[in-house]
């Protein structure tokens, strides 16, 4: 097996104010899938083409936000691993009762030195992705708006910024992709477990634990078009885009979710190796490394978070 | 029913309908005055005093506003509909862009 350890961001919990108007965001504009309830009213949601029963947890509150992110590991040995890592980096860790949230298993929790809830587990029930394991159609005929394809990283914002990043670095095995620098302070940093652009980034701040941007994948520009029609069709509140990110090269929109919880959906980013170099953008070029086209900084999308 | 509201700190007016919330009455006739974020009641930049004047409102994010404050008429603009003339005051600000 080539990837280990950490295999990918599994789901996000968010904070929303309205549950009813979430859904429609959620399902109705972006396409994600409702797969459960429990009875402290979260609502549980997939991305099409995952195999993972949720990829998504609606949390309702009278605040926004995130409330954690979760990453799945490859096996149970690697739970274990990672939660000593963790303590033997000088952090707590806790573990979550399997079935806390309907069909995952026990959760190694902790918080990062940026103040963000993650959770590491193994194990959670799969339901397919709708297409048929054998002779597979290339696509689901069902599907409604924007028909994301998957939950693919969070941007967020934190304090304790370079310890926070040693950590996911040395604890969690994580892999240093993309970074703006400004001399000798990193400014931003973006991270994979895997072979992608990255599956976390982190911006430097002072506030602790704020959430900049969940993201879902799209397979196409022309599908970053047809989400920017749907935005605007829907009187979605747009932020930034249709556009490129120099940093990752991803074709992108910015929009925000009913309780402003900032969303991402983009597509074509581009990817890395174990062996592949660190790319590195200056701080004075940094509105081109995020508004390629641009080369402004918007405002917001700086400044706002939840 | 259309309602004038005025920004008192630039005294900057607009007309804003009842179904539209205050920031978006502003910001769809290319007016400032208040700071524009996430538009949903999430993110706390767009908060403001109300001077004068009533308003419906949905719910707003406890990070930003207590319900102490609510009461007063401290509310986020992309979250109150006006039902009468409006004077408001502006409370929030853009965070700077990034902190070394």
């Amino acid at each position: 097996m080539a990837m280990t350890g950490i295999l990918r961001p599994g789901h996000v919990q968010l904070r929303v104010l309205d549950m009813e108007e979430s859904l429609n965001h959620y399902v109705e504009n972006m396409g994600l899938l409702e797969t459960d309830r429990d009875d402290q009213g979260r609502v549980y949601l997939k991305c099409w083409d995952e195999q993972d029963k949720f990829s998504l947890v609606l949390e309702p509150s009278d605040r926004s936000g995130m409330d954690h992110m979760a990453f799945k590991v490859a096996t149970e040995q690697d739970l274990s691993r990672f939660e000593s890592n963790i303590k033997k980096f000088g952090i707590e860790t806790t573990r979550v009762a399997a079935g806390e949230l309907n069909g995952c298993g026990e959760r190694v929790r902790f918080t990062a030195p940026a103040g963000h809830t993650f959770d590491l587990y193994a194990e959670k029930e799969q339901v397919g992705n709708g297409i048929s394991t054998t002779n597979p159609a290339p696509w689901r005929r069902d599907l409604k708006g924007m028909e994301v394809i998957r939950f693919d990283h969070c941007l967020l914002y934190g304090d304790n910024f370079d310890e926070n990043v040693k950590f996911f670095k040395e604890a969690l095995e994580f892999q240093l992709t993309e970074q703006i620098v400004d001399g000798d302070v990193q400014i931003a940093a973006f991270l994979t477990c895997s072979t992608k652009a990255h599956d976390i980034a982190f911006i430097r701040s002072e506030e602790s634990g704020k959430l900049h941007h969940a993201s879902f994948l799209l397979g196409s520009w022309e599908e970053v078009l047809k989400a920017a029609d749907i935005i605007s069709m829907e009187d979605i509140p747009h932020e930034t885009g249709p556009t490129r990110h120099g940093l990752t090269r991803g074709k992108t929109i910015y929009f925000f979710d009913p309780s402003g919880n900032r969303n991402e959906v983009f597509a074509e980013d581009s990817y890395v190796y174990p062996d592949s170099p660190v790319l590195t953008w200056n701080a004075d070029n940094v509105g081109q490394a995020i508004f390629y086209h641009s080369r402004q900084l918007v405002d917001s999308f700086m400044g706002v978070t939840s | 029913m259309t309602f004038q509201i005025t920004i008192e700190d630039t005294g900057e007016q607009y007309a804003c309908g009842e179904t539209k919330h205050v920031l978006a009455g502003m910001q769809q006739l290319g007016k400032k005055g208040i700071p524009v974020g996430c538009r949903s009641g999430g993110c706390g930049v767009c908060k403001v005093r109300v001077l004068e004047g009533d308003y419906a409102s949905k719910k707003m994010s406890r990070d930003h506003v207590t319900a102490e404050e609510e009461a007063e008429g401290v509310v986020l603009a992309c979250r109150i509909f006006p039902q009468s003339d409006i004077r408001l005051s502006v409370i929030g600000k853009l965070n700077k862009a990034v902190n070394k």
